[in-house]
C-alpha cells in the first residue's frame, strides 16, 4: 500500500468510526435532554467491528443487522441526518419516523435493515444471498449478528440452509459478550464462539474485534470465499460494550473493573495510536478529522430537529406496498 | 366463455405455479419434499423436473429458515413461493411471518416491500388430529402488512395464487386439505382476480350464508337442499378474508335480511366473529330481521377419532339446519 493511499484508508477509517461513537453520543445526550423517546442500543466500544467489515464490502454487496445497528449504518454510508430525524421520529428520517433505532435501514446502499428481533435478520440474509447466487451476481450478504443470537434456532436453521447450498453470506457476529445480562460463553460451552462453525461445515474464525485491521483481514478472508462461489464462513469478532444493553441497564451482571478494563482497549485510540506510530497521519490530522465529524453530527441533530412530524394519514397509507394494477395488467 | 375443462384442486395450484414460473425467472419454489418426493400432497409433482432444482428448491425442515429466506429472496429482486407442509407449522416460522414480512415494508418507511407468497394447506377431514388439521386464518388476517387468500375450488386455487404473486406485499394462501384431490370445472385459462374481491356463488333472497374455503363447497350443497325446502340461500365466498369483500357482504344482508357465518376455524377470536362485527356496525344493520348467527368449529382442537372430528368442524347437515332455523324462527 502507498503511503498516500495508506492516509486515505486511516482517515476513512477514523472518520467513520468518531462517525459512530459521536452520533451515539449525541443520540444519549438528546434522550437524556427527553428530546428523544423509546429506546436504543448504542455500541460506543465497538466501532472496530463495523468499520473494519464495511472495508470488506463493495457496491451492490447487502448487510443485515441488529438492533444494535448505528454502527453498521453508518459505516455503510448511511446519511447522518436522516438517520436523527429517524430516532426523532420525523417524516425526513429513513424510515418516515415508523422504524426508529431498531428499525432503520438504507436500501439504497443494500442496508436491508436493523432488526428488533434477536437472529431475525439471519434468515433474511441466507435469503438475500440465495437471491445473488440465482441472480448469477458475484455480490456477498454479510449478516451481522449478536453473541445473544447464537442460542436462537432462528440461527441455526440459517446457518444449516446457507451451508446446504453455498450461499454467499459472511455470518459476523459482533460477539459483545453478553446477551443483554447473560455471558455468552458461560452458556455455550465452548472456547470460542467460532468452534461451532465446524458444526454447519463452514469455517469459523474468532478474532480481536477491537482491532479494525483484523476484523477487516477476517471478513475479508470470508467475502473472498463467498464471492467464489465457496460458501459461507462465520466470523467471531470480540467486542464490549461501554454502555448498558439499552435504557433499562443497571451493569447488575458486569464489574466497573471490567467496564474500565475493556475502556482501556479503546477501539478508536488503539487505531489512532497505531496510524500516528506509523506515520500516516499527524496528530493535527487527527483532530481535524473529530472536528469535521463533530461538526457533521451538529448538522445532522439541526436536520434532524427541523423535519416534520409524520401524519397519521401517511402511516396508514404507508402499511402496504401500493399493487400496481397497470404492471399487472401488462405482464398478464 | 372460454371453454372448461375438469382438474383438481391441487392440479391447478400446480399450474399456477408453472405459468408464472415459465412468465417470470424471478419466481421459484422453496419447502420441504417439493422436489423428488412430489410435495406432501402431490401438488408439486413433476414440477422439478419441469423447472429444475434450482426454481423447485427442497429445503431441511426448516419451516422459520425458509420463511426468512423467503424474505430476503423477496427483498432482493426475487418473488419467491414458500411451501409449510401443514398450515399448523407456520407456528415455527410466525417470528418470520409476523415481526418482518408483514412489518418491514412499513418500518423501513417504504423504502422495500416483501411480495412474498406463503402456501399452507389447512383444514381438517384427513385423521391427522390436533397439530395437522387447524384453521389458523385468524392468526394472519389480525397481522397488519398481510394478505390472506382462501381458495375454495380449483379456478382461484389457481387464479387467486397469480394475484397473490403480482402483489408487492406478503401473502398467505391458505389452501385445503380435503380440496386439494376434489375435480372441478376450471376454464381453460385462470380469470384474472384482484386480492379482495369477493364473489357470488349462489344467488339467493332468504338468507345470506358467508363461508371460507371447504365450507364454501358444503354451504353450496346445503343451499341445494335447503332450496328443496323452498328456502333461497346466497352463498358468498370472501376468497380473501384481508383485505376483506365488506361491500360485498353488507350488499346481500341488506338485500336478504338475515346471515349465517360458516367456518371450520373454533369460533372464539375467530374470522367470521370479524365479519358479524362489520355486518353489525354497518348500514346493514338496519337491514337484519334476525341476529347474525355464526357457525363454526367445536372450541377443541381437532380430535383423532373420525366421528368426533367430523362432529368439531360444521358439515353440510349442520348448515342447512341453522339455515333453516334462522329463515323460520325469525
Amino acid at each position: 500500500m502507498t503511503v498516500a493511499s495508506e492516509t486515505t484508508r486511516a482517515t476513512a477509517v477514523l472518520t467513520d468510526m468518531w462517525r459512530i461513537r459521536l452520533f451515539e453520543e449525541a443520540v444519549e445526550d438528546l434522550y437524556g435532554r427527553g428530546m428523544m423517546h423509546g429506546t436504543m442500543h448504542l455500541s460506543i466500544g465497538q466501532e472496530a467491528v463495523p468499520v473494519g467489515a464495511s472495508l470488506c464490502l463493495e457496491d451492490g454487496d447487502v448487510i443485515t443487522c441488529t438492533h444494535r445497528g448505528h454502527g453498521h449504518t453508518i459505516a455503510r454510508g448511511a446519511d447522518l441526518g436522516r438517520m436523527m430525524a429517524e430516532l426523532l421520529g420525523r417524516e425526513n428520517g429513513y424510515c418516515k419516523g415508523r422504524g426508529g433505532s431498531m428499525h432503520i435501514a438504507d436500501v439504497a446502499t443494500g442496508n436491508l435493515g436493523a432488526n428488533g428481533i434477536v437472529a431475525g435478520g439471519l434468515p433474511i440474509a441466507a435469503g438475500a444471498a440465495l437471491s445473488q447466487k440465482m441472480r448469477g451476481t458475484d455480490r456477498v450478504t454479510l449478516c451481522v449478528h449478536g453473541d445473544g443470537a447464537v442460542g436462537e434456532g432462528a440461527w441455526h436453521e440459517a446457518m444449516v440452509l446457507a451451508s446446504m447450498w453455498d450461499l454467499p453470506v459472511v455470518f459476523l457476529c459482533e460477539n459483545n459478550q453478553y446477551g443483554m445480562s447473560l455471558p455468552s460463553l458461560a452458556a455455550y460451552r465452548v472456547e470460542k464462539l467460532s468452534d461451532k462453525a465446524a458444526g454447519y461445515g463452514m469455517p469459523g474464525e474468532t478474532v480481536d474485534g477491537n482491532d479494525v485491521d483484523a476484523v477487516a483481514a477476517a471478513v475479508g478472508r470470508a467475502v473472498e470465499r463467498a464471492r467464489a462461489g465457496q460458501g459461507p464462513s462465520f466470523v467471531d469478532a470480540v467486542t464490549y460494550r461501554w454502555r448498558g444493553h439499552s435504557k433499562s441497564d443497571k451493569n447488575l451482571y458486569r464489574s466497573k473493573d471490567e467496564i474500565a478494563e475493556w475502556r482501556d482497549k479503546d477501539p478508536i485510540a488503539r487505531y489512532s495510536g497505531q496510524v500516528l506510530e506509523a506515520g500516516v497521519l499527524t496528530a493535527a490530522d487527527l483532530d481535524a478529522i473529530q472536528a469535521a465529524v463533530r461538526q457533521e453530527i451538529r448538522d445532522a441533530v439541526v436536520f434532524g430537529t427541523r423535519g416534520a412530524e409524520p401524519t397519521v394519514e401517511s402511516m396508514l397509507a404507508g402499511v402496504y406496498a401500493p399493487v400496481d394494477e397497470q404492471g399487472a395488467e401488462d405482464r398478464a | 366463455m372460454s371453454e372448461m375443462r375438469t382438474m383438481t384442486y391441487a392440479e391447478a395450484v400446480r399450474e399456477a405455479m408453472a405459468i408464472a414460473m415459465e412468465a417470470d425467472e424471478r419466481v421459484f419454489l422453496m419447502g420441504e419434499d417439493v422436489g423428488i418426493y412430489g410435495g406432501a400432497f402431490g401438488v408439486e409433482n413433476d414440477l422439478y423436473e419441469r423447472f429444475g432444482t434450482e426454481r423447485v428448491r427442497d429445503t431441511t425442515i426448516s419451516e422459520l429458515g425458509i420463511v426468512g429466506m423467503g424474505v430476503g429472496a423477496a427483498l432482493t429482486g426475487m418473488r419467491p413461493i414458500v411451501e409449510i407442509q401443514f398450515s399448523d407449522f407456520t407456528a415455527q416460522a410466525m417470528d418470520q411471518i409476523v415481526n418482518q414480512a408483514a412489518k418491514i415494508h412499513f418500518m423501513v418507511g417504504g423504502q422495500a416491500s416483501v411480495p412474498l407468497v406463503i402456501r399452507a394447506p389447512g383444514g381438517s377431514g384427513t385423521g391427522a388430529a390436533a397439530q395437522h388439521s387447524q384453521s389458523l386464518e385468524a392468526w394472519f388476517a389480525h397481522v397488519p402488512g398481510l394478505k390472506v387468500v382462501m381458495p375454495s375450488n380449483a379456478t382461484d386455487a389457481g387464479a387467486l395464487l397469480l394475484a397473490a404473486l403480482e402483489d408487492p406485499n406478503p401473502v398467505i394462501v391458505l389452501e385445503h386439505k380435503l380440496l386439494y384431490k376434489q375435480s372441478f370445472a376450471v376454464p381453460a385459462t385462470f380469470p384474472k382476480a384482484r386480492l379482495g374481491e369477493g364473489r357470488i356463488e349462489r344467488e339467493g333472497s332468504d338468507l345470506t350464508i358467508v363461508a371460507t374455503s371447504v365450507e364454501v363447497q358444503r354451504s353450496l350443497e346445503a343451499a341445494e337442499q335447503l332450496a328443496a325446502q323452498g328456502i333461497s340461500a346466497e352463498v358468498i365466498d370472501p376468497r380473501t378474508i384481508r383485505p376483506l369483500d365488506t361491500e360485498l357482504i353488507l350488499s346481500s344482508v341488506e338485500k336478504t335480511g338475515r346471515v349465517l357465518l360458516v367456518q371450520e376455524a373454533v369460533k372464539f377470536g375467530g374470522f367470521m366473529s370479524e365479519v358479524s362485527a362489520t355486518i353489525t356496525e354497518s348500514r346493514a344493520f338496519g337491514a337484519l330481521q334476525a341476529p347474525v348467527r355464526r357457525l363454526c368449529g367445536l372450541d377443541t382442537p381437532i380430535p383423532y377419532n373420525p366421528k368426533l372430528e367430523r362432529a368439531s368442524v360444521p358439515q353440510v347437515d349442520d348448515i342447512v339446519r341453522e339455515a333453516a332455523a334462522l329463515v323460520r324462527e325469525w
